[in-house]
């Protein structure tokens, strides 16, 4: 069943940067309950895979589709059933850690900020709630961006390199997070370069340069 | 529950003041450069008010001018940075609502400001009290064109290393109308001729950056996320 109408499919993604061919007929599917692990040396265009499933940047050829429509033609739609955690935190320093969870969460969706602290209990970055961004730790940072992740609700997680930074017990949290996002019928693709200890739970697609 | 593009908007313009309200002194840099410029004025000029007064519009003007560039190369560019840009990009609501959003709190925290120390500074270069309303009324259609273009040009240098000179040669020429009427506007009501046609052209200006801008800024903002 490689043809799943209510996830994500990439087919025969070309993209070139100059005179670099950075993707080479990249096809993925991701349908719901489906994670997939997207790993490769550095340079062989994992972020920029993901920048074109997100739409930020268009294919020179081929095409995504989300629920059987190519994401152009529901853009709307489609971003607000992803979540995309770029391999920057993407927080403002000068605002807490809640403050930047509210501003970017309550452009996708309605949100209170109990739901918001909920969220950073669950990530294990509480007590960073109301301290100013630029004073966590780079690892307190990626869970606090793993809380936005969470906040916004979305069917479709887009995760750029989530283990950066994390120690031991971030990276088993992530995990664990994953697959209750997985059981509940959600979908993710993680791009990241090292080994990920998921067994059956996880495809993987390796690209190479 | 989706958000509206209203409540977007709101929570936009939100964000940006109490950014700019933690950090004071970027709010104030470009307050006090206007009012150190328009103040070395009468200090290097001969004390003659009647020669002071011919030549403020234009120095109060050039001042308004220059101060507003301060602050325009970072409007986009610490989003940009910081990987926020992207978050704001897929956030569901389309760049323009955030980029007009973006624009408007700017003009609030940098053109607003400066309209409402004008009167300050227009006393200090001799301007009669009773020209202040068409000096400000002037000032705040100009500094609202002026982060109008300066959102172009932000979107278009946000990219580059060092952008905010690029960003002057993009807005400094296209900023030149605003100058020239802007200026004739309070030099006008000085002399004690009526102000509107200056005025009208400055209104015009506006309404039309306003409206085509925004389209222009966003079209910038998605090639450079690219």
């Amino acid at each position: 069943m490689n043809t799943p109408v209510d996830g994500l499919r990439v087919e025969k993604v070309h993209v070139w940067r100059g005179d670099r061919h950075v993707l080479k007929g990249v096809s993925l599917t991701l349908a719901s309950g489906q994670l997939l692990h997207v790993s490769g040396p550095n340079g062989t265009g994992k972020t920029t895979l993901l920048r074109v499933i997100c739409g930020l940047l268009r294919p020179e050829q081929g095409n995504v589709s989300w629920r059987g429509q190519p994401i152009s033609s529901v853009r709307g739609e489609y971003q607000a059933a992803l979540a995309y955690a770029s391999h920057e935190p993407a927080l403002k320093g000068d605002l807490t850690a809640l403050e930047n969870l509210r501003f970017a969460v309550g452009l996708k969706r309605r949100v209170s900020p109990g739901e918001l602290r909920a969220s950073l209990e669950q990530t294990g970055v509480a007590a960073c709630a109301d301290l100013p961004a630029r004073v966590l730790s780079a690892g307190q940072r990626r869970r606090v961006a793993m809380a936005r992740v969470l906040a916004m609700n979305a069917p479709l997680w887009l995760l750029d390199e989530p283990f950066t930074n994390l120690d031991a017990a971030g990276t088993g949290l992530l995990m664990s997070l994953l697959q209750s996002h997985a059981q509940g019928g959600g979908s993710a693709l993680v791009v990241a370069h090292q080994e990920l200890a998921m067994g059956r739970d996880m495809r993987r697609l390796e690209l190479t340069a | 529950m989706s958000v509206g593009p209203c409540e977007a908007f709101a929570l936009v313009v939100r964000r940006e003041l109490r950014l700019s309200f933690r950090r004071p002194d970027q709010l104030l840099q470009p307050l006090v450069f206007f009012l150190i410029v328009t103040t070395l004025f009468p200090l290097g000029l001969s004390l003659q008010l009647s020669l002071l007064r011919d030549m403020a519009p234009g120095v109060l003007w050039v001042a308004a001018l220059l101060s507003s560039l301060l602050s325009l190369d970072s409007l986009f560019k610490s989003d940009a940075d910081d990987g926020t840009l992207e978050q704001l990009a897929l956030c569901g609501q389309g760049l323009t609502v955030i980029v007009v959003a973006k624009t408007f709190a700017h003009w609030l925290v940098t053109g607003l400001a400066l309209v409402l120390v004008s009167p300050v500074v227009g006393t200090a270069l001799g301007i009669p009290g009773s020209v202040f309303a068409t000096m400000m009324l002037s000032l705040g259609l100009g500094t609202l064109t002026l982060s109008w273009l300066g959102a172009i040009g932000a979107g278009l240098t946000v990219g580059l290393k060092r952008g905010n000179v690029l960003l002057s040669l993009i807005v400094l020429p296209l900023a030149m109308p605003l100058l020239i009427f802007g200026a004739a506007a309070t030099d006008r009501a000085i002399s004690g001729v009526s102000a509107a046609g200056a005025l009208y052209f400055l209104a015009a200006l506006c309404v039309f950056t306003c409206t085509l801008a925004p389209f222009a800024a966003t079209a910038a903002l998605h090639i450079t996320l690219e």
